[in-house]
């Protein structure tokens, strides 16, 4: 961390001063659109990897060593491809509809503490933003679909649109369960809790029912399959994304990717104590924190690939049978539950 | 630094607010709307009211905007256009527009607005305790009224999706519309009373 405060302090005294807060606002931005675009690629890579690896095959194993190079070979394509659309699409929401979603995905990134000092913006409502910014990234998905003047395209926004606004419901009460244990939505705040204990620990049965509906709701939240009816491809082409090629394209896949990814930050930070290591084994070495935050929240994801190559895809009514006559009810009882618990001290602390 | 982000935030509000209400492709002026919503978010956030810039981002631009948008997908196709209203009630709604903006403005600088030195952050949690605050200037009966409201409403609406069901599952012979209507009436009287009756020692206290 000493290396970071030292180069500020060389970079603050390079520049005049009425300019730096801009400055480190843009490098800042630089640096994450550079994460961004990274963590999507190699997101994509290890989807391949595990898909291949349940499946018994080897993947991508070509270009670069172990195949390492393939999505930047990937990306370069999709970089050079012609941009086509529809003649009869509206042109300005056409366009529009991918921004809506990468965005979004951005600003939700930026927030998540890596290590105890290597946080973008810890802004005190931290939990409810990463929840209302969630939700508006469904409307480049609806944009996308409608405006794309296709049968399919539409079909597939519309059960995104009720897809996402049933499941939000479950996302935001699970970790409203976890806030009654924390008492801050400060994500900084949520972590220091987790000192005496992650909190999937702190909060036993009650916790681990909270995490498993936050689980099978981000899956859903993210249109990964079995809850992939949104661009179920042996129905609909490919869903509300049909129409769109070339760059345009690779924006919406890229969100869901990094989707897939704060899904699973979220639930490091809220259940599995974000950057603090397992028994404070590494207490004296802060920095591994990035390493730690890193490896759980790739372990989830690898948990969320796990489920998208081992079940079959769900019908649109059983989707949202099991969101709003068993994940709703349960998810309630749960938060009261918690609410006792929490109310007479028989959380676990250490 | 902030004045900037303000003026540009404004602007950005008041362009796309004319926008959506002159836009006729209806899902265009939803979204312009949608900007407006945001803009009014960011406004919220530049005076360090976090809380309630997230409420203003999950309720209108995430919940409202996307029923709307939800609905216009089902009913509007691609090439529809509105229709452009006439001549007269142009100028009348223009006439009344003026007359609103002419009232607004006049109150906004009459008054005279003092400048507090110190800006303090509201937090969740004194959000919250004063929410659920029965001394003075607590608001436990609005937050109770409106929990009621809000439960009324949404009995209400499932009412109203199953009444096509509810009346016409077991059609009765010889017993007239009338009759029926009352009966719907009173099975949503039996179930809004126990709540209504359970929520009022909260208002004596």
């Amino acid at each position: 961390m000493e290396i970071f405060l030292s180069i500020n302090d060389w970079f603050v005294g390079l520049i005049p001063a009425q300019i730096t807060g801009l400055t480190k606002m843009v490098l800042i931005a630089l640096a994450y659109l550079t994460l961004f675009a990274v963590l999507g690629l190699y997101l994509v890579l290890l989807e391949r990897k595990v898909a291949a690896w349940f499946q018994l095959r080897i993947g991508p194993n070509r270009v670069g060593f172990k195949g390492l190079l393939q999505t930047m070979a990937d990306a370069l394509k999709l970089l050079s491809k012609e941009l086509t659309g529809t003649v009869k699409a509206d042109k300005f929401l056409y366009n529009l509809a991918p921004y809506f979603v990468i965005i979004t995905s951005l600003m939700a990134l930026g927030i998540f503490p890596f290590t105890q000092n290597l946080q973008a913006y810890d802004i005190n409502i931290g939990l409810f933003f990463l929840i209302g910014i969630s939700s508006i990234g469904v409307i480049g998905i609806l944009l996308g679909g409608w405006s794309s003047n296709n049968k399919y395209s539409l079909i597939g926004a519309m059960r995104s649109g009720v897809q996402t606004i049933s499941y939000e419901l479950s996302i935001g009460l699970s970790l409203l369960t976890m806030v009654l244990i924390t008492g801050s939505l400060q994500l900084s705040e949520i972590i220091e809790v987790q000192k005496n204990g992650w909190l999937i620990i702190q909060g036993h049965i009650p916790a681990v029912i909270a995490f498993m509906i936050y689980m099978i709701a981000g899956t859903a939240e993210t249109n990964r399959a079995p809850f992939d009816m949104v661009e179920a491809e042996s129905e609909l082409g490919a869903g509300f994304h049909t129409e769109y090629s070339g760059m345009k394209f690779a924006y919406f896949f890229l969100a869901e990717f990094i989707n897939m990814f704060i899904i699973a930050a979220i639930a490091t930070t809220v259940f599995f104590g974000g950057w603090l290591s397992p028994f404070g084994i590494t207490e004296s070495l802060p920095w591994l924190g990035v390493f730690w935050f890193l490896l759980k929240t790739f372990i989830l994801v690898f948990l969320m690939m796990w489920f998208r190559w081992t079940f079959p895809r769900l019908r649109v009514d059983q989707l949202l049978t099991l969101e709003w006559k068993y994940l709703l009810p349960i998810n309630l009882g749960n938060l009261v539950i918690m609410a006792l618990i929490v109310w007479l001290g028989l959380t676990l602390q250490f | 630094m902030e004045s900037i982000i303000f003026y540009l935030l404004a602007a950005i509000m008041v362009i796309f607010a004319i926008a959506s209400v002159s836009s006729r492709k209806m899902l265009r002026s939803v979204v312009y709307l949608l900007f407006v919503l945001i803009g009014i978010a960011g406004i919220y956030f530049l005076a360090d009211y976090n809380f309630l810039a997230a409420v203003q981002l999950t309720v209108y631009a995430g919940g409202v905007i996307v029923l709307i948008i939800f609905s216009v997908l089902l009913v509007h196709h691609i090439e529809m256009r509105l229709e452009v209203a006439s001549r007269k009630k142009q100028l009348i709604t223009g006439l009344l527009c003026m007359s609103g903006l002419a009232v607004f403005l006049s109150v906004i600088y009459s008054y005279s607005f003092e400048v507090t030195g110190t800006s303090v952050t509201t937090t969740t949690a004194q959000i919250g305790e004063k929410l659920l605050d029965y001394g003075p200037g607590g608001f436990i009966l609005p937050f109770e009224v409106i929990s009621v409201l809000l439960l009324a409403s949404m009995i209400g609406a499932i009412i109203i999706a199953k009444g096509e069901k509810t009346t016409k599952k077991h059609p009765t012979p010889g017993v007239s519309h009338n009759v029926k209507m009352m009966k719907v009436e009173q099975e949503q009287e039996l179930q809004i009373n126990p709540i209504l009756n359970e929520k009022t020692p909260v208002e004596t206290e």
